[in-house]
């Protein structure tokens, strides 16, 4: 059980805020109605996806009160708390990923073909050309393609041809690049890692524990965040941790947990 | 300088790679916003600020009670993500309260564009005001205009009598019947799409169509001298006017009475 101690709790999060949201719309539960992109809770509190809002801008929408506090609501609860909670507890398109690799890793598909690679920074990119397209189109660039969106739109009011968007993603990372969306692609995911660099919520490395086993390595989704693995103990700084917690289940030494950037136990001396 | 050089390499390779991917990017979007046939909910923001502002919630979806409108998907041939509805099987029964407007988070819906000052100067929604579409009627399978007694557009309509009248005129075909023919006006219409969903023909012979396809748009400088809200128009205008063009200068052409015929 303690393999998944992270992993349910983070499954159960993800599938029962689809849950909500597909009672709001199909039985009128009023405690979370809208979706991922935009959403009200209670019938008082709105929230946004800040990066949606910031592609409306930039298509020259002005943008309404409510979407504006949302979006700063979403955009400060995810900076305070830090690293890409979004991605690893709330996206639905995590959960599409992960069994993508969870397949592709069973089948020792990445040692049977030489994988195409590219670029994490691939996302910073595509950040700048969603926001550039926006406002040459005047429509928010991502969230007319969006895969994130095609999902929970599509769980929460029915699917057209959105179900193809989901599919190449999975078959893009399952034969193409490893964690290829998530990892390298998503604008979003690129988003919430400047949002959350500052945040408290870190994973923290004990080196005098470690064995040098590189299992954290092997099953993590963002490996190049935990760099100081092996060369000395600290907190991962780096906003690309998705915070799943993956590298604490599978550490056998109790070298990683969850800690903070800010406390002095994990600090980043030598 | 192989330091530089890698530089200027990547960044050409960055900036080749992302044009292309934005150029296929922006191919799909433009396909998919050149649908123009698209019916909004009451209170949208003219189209193009409309695709700018919806952020795709879905709220208006849910606010609607009677489940008229849904969100386009992949498929739908509309701009992804955005709401429709589709008045041969679910119109918009106009409701007092408008409940999808206020729903909005960013303001695509806009009240103030369904609302209109009551006795108190308070502003209140009035579902009158929404122009979703309008309704246009074909004369030739219409079954009215043949000659059958049919009024089912002219019954369904919230706003009878006004969105649509009845145009009783003498049958030429038999010589002895009434045609009872129903006409549709545009300032009142709301293209709520109850008469499309009322139609009896097969395939409706009244449908609802966005305003900017429906609608034509004359000159500035046509003025119904009849109508008195359009007579006002030149009603400051005290010297004549006359309109100047290259033409203008030289004489009229008389051919048929200067010139051998």
């Amino acid at each position: 059980m303690r393999k998944y101690k992270y992993q349910i709790p983070r499954r159960l999060l993800q599938i029962s805020i689809l849950f909500i949201f597909f009672g709001g719309n199909a039985y009128g539960w009023n405690v979370l109605r809208g979706n991922l992109s935009s959403a009200k809770v209670l019938d008082a509190i709105p929230l946004s996806d800040p990066f949606a809002v910031l592609q409306s801008y930039s298509a020259g929408a002005s943008i309404a009160t409510d979407a504006l506090v949302g979006a700063l609501i979403i955009l400060l609860f995810y900076a305070v708390l830090g690293g890409r909670v979004f991605c690893g507890w709330v996206c639905p398109v995590n959960m599409v990923t992960d069994l993508a690799c969870k397949i592709r890793t069973s089948f020792n598909l990445d040692t049977i073909w030489k994988s195409w690679d590219i670029q994490r920074g691939v996302r910073f990119w595509v950040i700048g050309l969603s926001v550039v397209l926006s406002a040459i189109l005047g429509v928010a660039a991502f969230e007319w393609i969006s895969p994130i969106g095609a999902l929970h739109r599509g769980i929460i009011y029915g699917f057209g041809f959105g179900w193809a968007f989901v599919l190449i993603v999975f078959l893009f990372d399952l034969f193409a690049v490893k964690n290829g969306f998530c990892g390298h692609l998503c604008p979003l995911g690129g988003f919430y890692s400047i949002v959350g660099r500052f945040g408290f919520l870190r994973i923290g490395y004990d080196k005098a524990k470690c064995t040098s086993c590189m299992k954290c390595i092997e099953i993590c989704p963002e490996e190049q965040v935990l760099s100081i693995v092996n060369q000395h103990s600290g907190a991962v700084l780096s906003g690309e941790c998705i915070n799943c917690g993956r590298c604490i289940e599978v550490c056998d030494d109790n070298a990683v947990k969850f800690s903070s950037i800010y406390l002095n136990k994990y600090s980043n001396n030598k | 300088m192989p330091e530089r050089r890698d530089f200027l390499v990547n960044a050409i390779k960055g900036l080749g790679l992302a044009a292309t991917g934005g150029l296929a990017w922006s191919g799909f979007i433009e396909e998919g916003k050149s649908a123009p046939l698209i019916l909004r909910p009451p209170g949208a923001l003219p189209e193009k600020e409309f695709i700018a502002s919806c952020i795709k919630c879905g709220m208006c979806v849910e606010a609607c009670p009677y489940d008229a409108l849904a969100l386009a998907e992949p498929g739908d041939d509309k701009p992804i993500g955005t709401p429709f509805f589709t008045p041969r099987t679910n119109p918009c029964y106009m409701c007092k309260d408008i409940p999808c407007v206020p729903a909005c988070p960013t303001g695509s819906l806009d009240e103030s564009l369904v609302s209109d000052k009551d006795e108190n100067g308070e502003l209140k929604l009035n579902i009158n005001l929404a122009k979703m579409g309008l309704a246009v009627i074909d004369r030739e399978t219409c079954i009215a205009y043949s000659g059958i007694q049919c009024d089912a557009c002219y019954r369904s309509c919230p706003r009878i009598d006004e969105a649509i009248t009845i145009d009783y005129t003498r049958n030429k075909r038999t010589g002895k019947h009434a045609l009872r023919a129903p006409v549709v006006h545009s300032e009142a219409c709301t293209g709520c799409g109850l008469c499309e969903k009322a139609c009896v023909t097969q395939k409706s012979s009244i449908f609802v169509l966005p305003r900017e396809i429906a609608m034509g748009k004359s000159s500035e400088r046509y003025i119904k001298g009849w109508d008195e809200r359009d007579g006002e128009r030149i009603k400051d205008v005290t010297e004549e006017v006359t309109t100047q063009t290259p033409r203008s200068g030289k004489s009229a052409i008389d051919y048929l009475n200067n010139e051998d015929f």
